[in-house]
């Protein structure tokens, strides 16, 4: 198979989405059963093709990268800049097609899923038309060589999670949800716009290759590497509002009023990780400095999510919670260096975490449909309070969700045993040779937070017996269509899948495919050379291993003792730690610091502005009308005064003295004869004297 | 002779300029009273007759008492055939004011005044 029929294979893996999406968007209500055959059905056939690419290219061209692309606008020779053009065009390399099939792979399940899931949805085929525009941008940062297209898509896939979360937007909180997902993923893009500016101006190209190109040889920003640092750590804040992490994490949880599967789709596969991809596809020009920041913000985020995490009762706001946290540390993984290990974790996690979540869809479908039966609308279907004992009712749900967790938590023979243990070992590796020992501390901390969470989740929701005995009849396994997807990503979570070493992913195909991209920046502003870093990641390495099921195992064991035997009560553990608890249960009290700080201070300057406007502007307004007013009303009067009074008055003067020599003109000839005696007269005695 | 021509007195035995000027203001002023204060038409046309008649005599005696020659005369003739010329048409404005208005009567006929 040539490398042009890859090309168009992706591009219809590009484009068929966008087909679906607008064959549903218009006549989505009068297909048959509304359409969600059709929005499948596409997907699958992406799913097929990407698996196609996927085996054609890392069999027949592992170390090729395929390049289709077009010139879109020529802007010739630019004066004092030279040659100008923006090219549009796909790229296939091996990061691509792997992501490319994670998408398709999670957005077929997905939508299989929500076939059962959203059954008598209101918006059914609008639903489906929206996954179907997501699937479309989602390829599209996939396969995209360029910085222009990235960003277009990247907002895209904004406006399809918008969409997506607000799809019930009869209820405010869904609403709001939908635009504070929004507005802060803006702050982020507005970040990620000037960064990729920065380079636009420097390079006169949005391609990712000519960018890489033009650094290699020595070209920088503004001839400064601070200026590159800062590029870097400006298109990183791109990652940080799409993929959730500190500090704008904030609308990742609330993002979950979404319909569930939405949820695993959106909020825990693709796009949050497309901010890994982010990362992974531009880590060539990350320098050293930038590399740090981002594995401090990744550190930070991972703790953050794993913290809030232990003490949520909402099944899918633990979820989310987790995915923050994972995703801080792929983010994290990043940063350090270890770039396979990273982008491994995003792969291995987007399976377990799409199926957690479809898992708590298929759990909140069970919930929702006993409380309806019993007219129950006050008990919250979220709320693991209100759960246990499901393990009996839904077996295959309970299977599937304790593959999933553990795989989370990084037992061995998962497959998020194999990306968490590598992305471990390059902490430590990191730390052994740049010192910074407080981000493996805090990594296998947060493993251990993640082990205990996770299990408490798994516990209260199906262990021990249910909450309330009267609804136990009414609970039943969910259906075929959405147990299906639960058992596909449950097999992907075993290690099989990735590597045939249970204990170490080095030897599978996947480190093989994916390997660390060449940094083109400066030489002394480059990250921990590769050499280097595996090197010290070889040495750390079994340590890391033992250290990480240790931790893994602690955790679980706690989570046992806590939840399952209660050995330990967990309302005086609760009571114990006091106001860390509290901190935890209310999300370290984020929310209420944004409401304080930006949320208010915008209120606070809009308040301001509208005060200087309808005071000082509009008084300066409304002043000059008063003084025009005014001067006018002076005016009026002094015409209609002194002007018409002069006017008036001579006319008056004039009629006046018509009237007196009215009485002179008689018509009598002989009075006239008398006139003129009597002047002459006069005129005799006056001319004499002279 | 001289005798009966004593008993008369001086300014009358002889009588010079003043006499005749005296005369003529008479006329004139008589003539003037006609035209203003007469109502009837043909007064006042009587009365400016009166009035240039006035005239010729100033013209005659002026020229009496005068080392000039006859151009007094002269004038006075020229004013005579103006008057005739002057009474033919003044009578026949008069005749038309009759037509119009049915009186010879100044004071009903007052429409000069609009």
């Amino acid at each position: 198979m040539t490398s042009d029929t890859l090309i168009q294979l992706a591009l219809y893996i590009l484009f068929l989405p966008l087909l679906g999406f607008l064959v549903l968007i218009f006549f989505g209500k009068r297909l048959p059963r509304h359409g969600d055959w059709l929005g499948t059905g596409i997907l699958g056939v992406t799913l097929i093709f990407s698996l196609i690419i996927l085996f054609v290219k890392l069999l027949s061209y592992p170390a090729e990268t395929f390049i289709s692309q077009f010139t879109w606008i020529d802007f010739g020779n630019v004066p004092f800049i030279g040659p100008v053009s923006i090219e549009l065009g796909i790229m296939l390399d091996n990061l691509s097609v792997i992501m490319l099939v994670v998408v398709a792979l999670v957005s077929f399940l997905v939508h299989l899923f929500s076939i059962g899931y959203m059954q008598g949805d209101v918006r059914y085929s609008r639903y489906f038309a929206y996954l179907g525009i997501f699937s479309f941008s989602m390829y599209g940062i996939v396969v995209t060589h360029n910085f222009l297209m990235m960003y277009i898509f990247w907002e895209l896939v904004g406006l399809s999670s918008y969409l997506l979360i607000g799809h019930w937007y009869e209820k405010k909180s869904a609403s709001n949800a939908a635009m504070k997902a929004f507005i802060v993923n803006r702050i982020g893009d507005a970040g990620m716009f000037i960064g990729i500016m920065i380079l636009f101006v420097t390079f006169t190209t949005f391609t990712f290759e000519k960018i890489f190109d033009s650094l290699a040889v020595g070209t920088i920003p503004f001839g400064s590497e601070a200026w590159l640092t800062a590029a870097g750590i400006l298109i990183f804040c791109g990652a940080i509002g799409k993929s959730a992490q500190f500090p704008l994490h904030v609308w990742l949880p609330d993002a979950m009023e979404g319909p569930t599967p939405v949820s695993a789709l959106i909020h825990a596969a693709t796009m949050v990780a497309a901010g890994v991809f982010l990362i992974a596809r531009t880590f060539a020009i990350m320098t050293g400095d930038a590399l740090m920041v981002i594995t401090y913000i990744g550190v930070i985020t991972a703790l953050i999510g794993a913290i809030i995490a232990i003490t949520q009762y909402d099944i899918k706001k633990v979820l989310a919670y987790s995915t923050i946290s994972q995703l801080g540390y792929m983010v994290m993984a990043l940063g350090t260096g270890a770039f396979t290990a990273g982008f491994f974790h995003l792969v291995t996690h987007a399976s377990f975490k799409a199926g957690l979540f479809l898992g708590s869809g298929s759990v909140i479908y069970a919930m929702h449909h006993a409380l309806h039966k019993k007219h129950d609308h006050h008990t919250d279907p979220q709320d693991i309070r209100n759960m246990g004992g499901l393990k009996k009712k839904m077996p295959i749900t309970y299977l599937t969700f304790l593959i999933f967790t553990l795989a989370i938590s990084g037992v061995p023979f998962t497959s998020g045993f194999l990306s968490k243990d590598e992305i471990l070992a390059g902490t430590l590796g990191f730390a052994s040779v740049t010192g910074h020992y407080l981000i493996p501390v805090l990594a296998f901390l947060v493993a251990g937070m993640t082990a205990f969470y996770m299990f408490r989740l798994l516990i209260l929701t199906f262990h021990g017996e249910h909450a309330d005995k009267s609804r136990e009849s009414d609970l039943h396994e969910s259906p075929s269509v959405m147990t299906i997807p639960l058992i596909v990503f449950a097999s992907l979570s075993i290690w099989i899948f990735y590597s045939f070493n249970p204990f170490g992913a080095a030897s599978g195909w996947f480190y093989s495919a994916m390997e660390r991209p060449l940094s083109v920046v400066p030489v002394d502003v480059q990250p921990v050379a590769a050499e280097v870093f595996n090197k010290a990641v070889h040495d750390v390495h079994t340590v890391a291993m033992i250290l990480s099921i240790l931790i893994a195992g602690l955790g679980i064991l706690f989570a046992f003792a806590v939840y399952h035997y209660r050995k330990i009560d967990a309302d005086n553990l609760s009571k114990a730690t006091g106001p860390l608890y509290s901190l935890s249960y209310n999300k370290l009290y984020f929310d209420e610091m944004y409401d304080k700080s930006a949320i208010r201070g915008t209120l606070g300057l809009a308040k301001i502005s509208a005060w200087f406007d309808n005071t000082i502007i509009d008084g300066i307004v409304n002043g000059s009308a008063t003084l025009t007013r005014l001067w006018s009303n002076f005016s009026g009067r002094f015409d209609n005064v002194v002007i018409d009074g002069f006017v008036n008055f001579s006319a008056y003067f004039t009629g006046f003295i018509g009237l007196l020599l009215r009485k002179f003109q008689t018509g009598k000839v002989q009075t006239y004869i008398m006139f003129v005696i009597f002047s002459i007269i006069i005129f005799f005695f006056i001319f004499r004297s002279l | 002779m001289t005798h009966s021509l004593a008993q008369i007195p001086q300014w009358l035995a002889e009588p010079g300029l003043e006499h005749f000027l005296i005369i003529s203001a008479i006329l004139f002023s008589l003539g003037l009273l006609a035209v203003v204060t007469r109502r009837n038409v043909i007064m006042v046309l009587m009365g400016i007759e009166l009035i240039l008649n006035a005239a010729n005599v100033n013209f005659i005696a002026f020229t009496r008492f005068s080392t000039i020659s006859l151009e007094g005369h002269l004038i006075a003739l020229f004013v005579i055939i103006l008057a005739a010329a002057e009474a033919a048409i003044a009578l026949a404005i008069v005749l038309n004011i009759y037509q119009q208005f049915h009186t010879v009567n100044v004071d009903e006929v007052s429409t000069l005044r609009e």
